[in-house]
């Protein structure tokens, strides 16, 4: 999430062995997201990190790390900003993409961000989010909003064969994982694992815990 | 097609998970509406269960010297509210699509009471998320909806009120979607829930019509509604739309004016007007009506203030209060605080015929008001 402190988590990210990071930008209303980024966009809010803030934030971010960093917001903020501009200012900022978690691939066509699919997805839809998406897919494990979970969805595997089926382009799963036991065996199966609310608790306690924990990621993916 | 924009406004702003859900509720809508048995299953419902139809009631002493005042007493209503309207017509709906559990989110716990006492009706689960400040000043509908065998799960983040409790209902629905219906109780929401609950409303603006014409042979000059999400104002315009001689008036909450103040933004699934400040984040609503405390509003709404078809005016919670006691003391009736907004602007309202919607009944109010 979007912060004074983001800047130090990303670097601490990244000598972990992140391959990208993505930057929450806070949205008020965040429909996507479980408990715990909830609470981190309210803390991100009352501590003043609008769009604008966001934004800087991101080119500071960008600065200190070499690996592409991805802005992920909700579609009221682009609303407000503008569509088009937003897109520009954030790619200015160092964004390589950009991911609108309450846009499904059929609005706002133009705008072009990492589409995602879940288990609810019919064929037609991937296949549209293939060939709309920025780069790669992200593919939404469960029916649910993100956050850790006990288990590795079982939902991912026909997801991943839907999908491949379809398309040749990148394939990240994401939403559910939190531990290094779960990501490998995302790994298993998609291209790359996506971890939010876990590594955003790991933030909590400091740059040096994010990278011990990206560490532990990382070794189980090798 | 049901309509999935009003001009700009509206659309499917939701993670893509639903959207597969909000493409059979599209499907499951358009083949009940072409199915005569669900059209009079819901009639014979309507009128057995609810009341149906409702009575128009002109008030003799309420009304100021030179005006007539005439209310649509949707708090006549089995549950007590127009809530039931829409609630009765999604359950029959949620039961053609096979599901067996159903979510809602309720504010006021008007349209949370009319939701458990349908699930109640027809054998269904129940989950109510509700506010924790609405919990605290609606208690009497929480204990309502418990004997009626729902589950009513407090929401004790953000503003604790509609808006959170709107938002944790979608995110259960997310999460349980092979499952779950989502019955949203207002005219709100991604498509196609916006056109479903005005259909489903438009019975008061139907009804009201008919009963307009055959008590006084002529229509009302002024059509005059509460706005929160809106559903009971949309039911009751649906009925004079066509009718370019009538206004219609909306009165939104002072503090909670997502028409009057709101400008655009993106908030439960759909784009509408809203109260958000200039980055698009959602600003708390304040009213004394937990009905009305809600920072946007349907986006059929936005779309009749920017045609200039409706006109949208705002009433305080003390002008709210003093007409609930207005009409208590000179009629016998106590509204619920939220067409107590409407009966307020209906006072001063330049025009000699006017309808107003009485969308509910105040006993759940009574605490509140008696703390003032």
């Amino acid at each position: 999430m979007a912060g004074a402190e983001t800047p130090e988590l990303a670097r601490a990210a990244e000598s972990g062995g992140a391959d990208l990071i993505e930057i929450g930008f806070p949205f008020s209303d965040p429909l996507a997201d479980g408990p715990v980024i909830r609470r981190a966009a309210e803390r991100a809010l009352a501590a003043g990190m609008r769009t604008q803030a966001c934004l800087e934030n991101l080119r500071a971010i960008g600065e200190l790390v070499g690996v592409p960093l991805v802005p992920m917001t909700y579609a009221s903020l682009l609303e407000a900003y503008g569509w088009e501009r937003f897109a520009v200012d954030a790619r200015d900022a160092g964004a390589s993409s950009l991911i609108v978690a309450d846009l499904p691939v059929d609005a706002q066509p133009e705008l072009s961000r990492v589409q995602l699919v879940a288990p609810t997805s019919t064929d037609e839809r991937i296949a549209l989010a293939s060939e709309r998406t920025d780069g790669w897919l992200y593919l939404v494990t469960v029916a649910g909003t993100t956050g850790a979970r006990a288990e590795l969805s079982p939902a991912l595997a026909p997801l991943v064969a839907r999908t491949r089926a379809l398309t040749d382009i990148p394939l990240y799963a994401g939403f559910g994982i939190s531990t290094p036991e779960q990501a490998a065996a995302a790994a298993e199966l998609a291209d790359g694992v996506v971890v939010g609310s876990a590594a955003l608790l790991a933030a909590e306690e400091g740059a040096g815990a994010l990278e011990r924990f990206v560490a532990h990621l990382r070794a189980a993916l090798a | 097609m049901t309509t999935s924009t009003y001009g700009e406004y509206g659309g499917r702003y939701v993670p893509e998970t639903l959207i597969p859900a909000l493409d059979e509720l599209d499907r499951g809508w358009e083949e009940a509406c072409a199915d005569p048995s669900f059209r009079e299953e819901l009639e014979r419902l309507g009128a057995r269960y609810v009341g149906r139809p409702s009575p128009l009631y002109e008030t003799e002493r309420f009304a100021p010297f030179g005006r007539r005042i005439v209310l649509k007493r949707e708090d006549l209503n089995h549950t007590g509210a127009h809530k039931i309207n829409n609630a009765l017509g999604q359950i029959l709906l949620a039961s053609r699509l096979g599901k067996g559990r159903i979510v809602a989110e309720t504010g006021a716990g008007q349209h949370g009471v009319a939701t458990a006492t349908v699930c109640a009706r027809f054998g269904l689960e129940c989950v109510v998320y509700m506010g924790a400040e609405d919990m605290r000043r609606q208690h009497p509908n929480v204990e309502r909806m418990r004997l009626l065998g729902a589950e009513v799960q407090a929401v004790e983040f953000g503003t604790k009120t509609l808006k959170e409790a709107t938002s944790e209902a979608i995110r259960d629905w997310i999460a349980n979607v092979e499952t779950t219906y989502y019955l949203i109780g207002s005219c709100v929401g991604p498509a196609p829930y916006p056109s479903i609950v005005r259909e489903l409303q438009a019975v008061i603006g139907r009804e009201a019509r008919y009963q307009m014409l055959e008590t006084y042979d002529r229509l009302p000059d002024a059509v005059v509604a509460c706005v929160g999400g809106g559903s009971n104002a949309i039911g009751l315009f649906a009925g004079f739309l066509d009718d370019a001689g009538v206004r219609l008036v909306g009165v939104e909450a002072a503090g909670a004016a997502s028409l009057g103040s709101g400008r655009p933004a993106v908030l439960h699934g759909a784009r509408s007007s809203v109260l958000a400040d200039g980055d698009g984040q959602v600003l708390d609503a304040h009213s004394i009506s937990a009905g009305l405390d809600y920072p946007g509003v349907g986006p059929e709404h936005a779309a009749l203030r920017d045609s200039g078809r409706a006109e949208y005016v705002t009433a305080t919670d003390e002008e709210a209060v003093a007409a609930f006691h207005r009409l208590a003391e000179t009629e016998g009736i106590l509204p619920a605080l939220e067409p107590a907004h409407a009966l307020a602007r209906a006072l001063d309202l330049d025009a000699e015929l006017i309808l107003v919607g009485l969308s509910g009944r105040g006993d759940k109010d009574l605490a509140e008001v008696l703390q003032i």
